[in-house]
């Protein structure tokens, strides 16, 4: 009887791994450099619906290559130069999906990128939720509260991220008047010297010449 | 509460132990990995609200030339953690072992840093192979432990359900509040860039006057001298 207990102990942790195994959301926020290219990797089961969303914060024309591939080396997702772009797939093979950023194109411009790799459904919380009993109404309420306000938090993501976008161009353009202008007062005052000097040295060897020409 | 499996009582304590053990190890069975090479330093960005808690796990792997695979966690090899705040000051630098877990809480809102790199003490390990790191950073609501919490204060499920939607709640306010703060910021610089415009173009056009000034001048009282004129 012990035994029997144990046994279906066992069975419900390995249940718990497996779906702790495939449920996954990762999302990070790094800086590629110019010509440069950054690949992540994940292990997915057959049949797990992914969704890969990516967002370019700051640098350039904010925009990067993006490609994913299965573990056989098929592409199933490659853009080129794209500022965002989301694309959900169902995987139809065991093994290790690659996703690579890349920055070949650019010279001189960093970009940073923001990624969501979203693998699976989000765990329940607890573990056995599922099996004992149907949910009550307040707790079909509270799933549904959870679930807008995982919406909610994802909006708010992506306004953070335009708000970056556009706060790194004003920061920017601030930058660039301030140098711009500082620059333009010295051209325009080297120039107007350097006009008056030339003027005057042309003036200058021109009288030299008459007079010797004079005596 | 215990719940009953085929007659026999089980405490939902010893379940609840085991979720975050099987949490915290599988977290990293299937996490999102990168290559990384000896001397490199890969650094990520999180952009928080302030007081807000962030939690990092890693995992290395060495890739073995002789069985052409990755190995599991290597001892002696080390990865350096190093988190940055906004103002560039470093709020964590430690050294962990080849699998790690770091935590770090914001003080300040704005762009944290984090940087990983190896610090491998013997350097044949690498060979010019690339080390395997697998890493999930969780922020803010997604790093409390749920099965933690309603172990401790004994909560049931619809009290968790609830406590889980004040955490979102709250970091949702969080957030809210860092906007305030950030756009606040935009307004500043943009309002910045309008009164630079305004003075430069001022400036320009008396700097430009008084050179045609000076230069007329200058000239006239030079050919003057020269009975030119």
């Amino acid at each position: 009887m012990q035994g029997f207990g144990v046994a279906i102990l066992t069975q419900v942790i390995w249940a718990q791994l497996l779906l702790l195994g495939w449920a996954r959301a990762s999302e990070l926020t790094f800086e590629l450099p110019d010509n440069a290219k950054q690949c992540f990797y994940e292990d997915i089961i057959v049949g797990t619906k992914c969704t890969l969303e990516f967002q370019v914060v700051t640098g350039g024309h904010y925009d990067v290559d993006c490609r994913l591939d299965d573990p056989d080396g098929n592409v199933l997702y490659k853009e080129m130069k794209k500022q965002y772009d989301s694309f959900t797939f169902t995987a139809s093979k065991n093994g290790s999906y690659k996703f690579c950023f890349s920055n070949e194109f650019s010279t001189f411009t960093h970009k940073t990128v923001y990624f969501d790799f979203q693998v699976g459904e989000d765990p329940p919380l607890f573990p056995n939720e599922n099996r004992v009993s149907a949910l009550t109404q307040m707790e079909s309420a509270c799933v549904s509260i959870h679930e807008a306000l995982k919406s909610v938090i994802d909006y708010q993501t992506r306004f953070r991220l335009r708000e970056a976008q556009g706060r790194s161009r004003a920061e920017d353009l601030n930058t660039r008047v301030a140098f711009w202008s500082i620059g333009e007062a010295i051209i325009l005052l080297v120039v107007s010297i350097g006009q008056v000097v030339l003027l005057r040295s042309f003036f200058s060897d021109k009288k030299t010449t008459t007079t010797r020409v004079g005596s | 509460m215990a719940y009953y499996i085929c007659n026999l009582k089980i405490h939902p304590r010893f379940l609840l132990l085991t979720f975050p053990l099987l949490t915290v190890m599988c977290s990293l069975c299937s996490a999102l990995y990168f290559h990384i090479g000896e001397t490199e330093k890969k650094c990520f960005i999180e952009e928080i609200p302030d007081e807000t808690m962030v939690i990092g796990n890693y995992r290395t792997q060495l890739y073995d030339k002789q069985r052409e695979e990755y190995l599991p966690a290597t001892p002696g090899l080390g990865m350096f953690v190093e988190v940055k705040d906004p103002d560039d000051k470093v709020i964590l630098s430690r050294q962990y072992g080849s699998e790690g877990r770091f935590t770090f809480t914001s003080h300040t809102p704005g762009e944290h840093q984090i940087c990983l790199h190896s610090n491998s003490s013997k350097f044949a390990l690498f060979a010019g192979g690339m080390l395997r790191v697998h890493l999930d950073i969780q922020v803010g609501e997604h790093a409390t432990d749920y099965a933690e919490i309603a172990a401790k204060d004994k909560l049931t499920e619809l009290q968790l359900r609830v406590r889980q939607l004040i955490e979102q709640v709250e970091q949702i306010q969080k957030e809210q509040n860092y906007q305030r703060y950030r756009e606040e910021r935009f307004r500043q610089t943009s309002e910045s860039t309008n009164q630079r415009v305004l003075w430069w173009s001022i400036i320009q056009t008396l700097i430009l006057v008084a050179i045609g000034f000076w230069q007329m001048r200058h000239l006239k009282s030079f050919f003057e001298a020269k009975k030119l004129v």
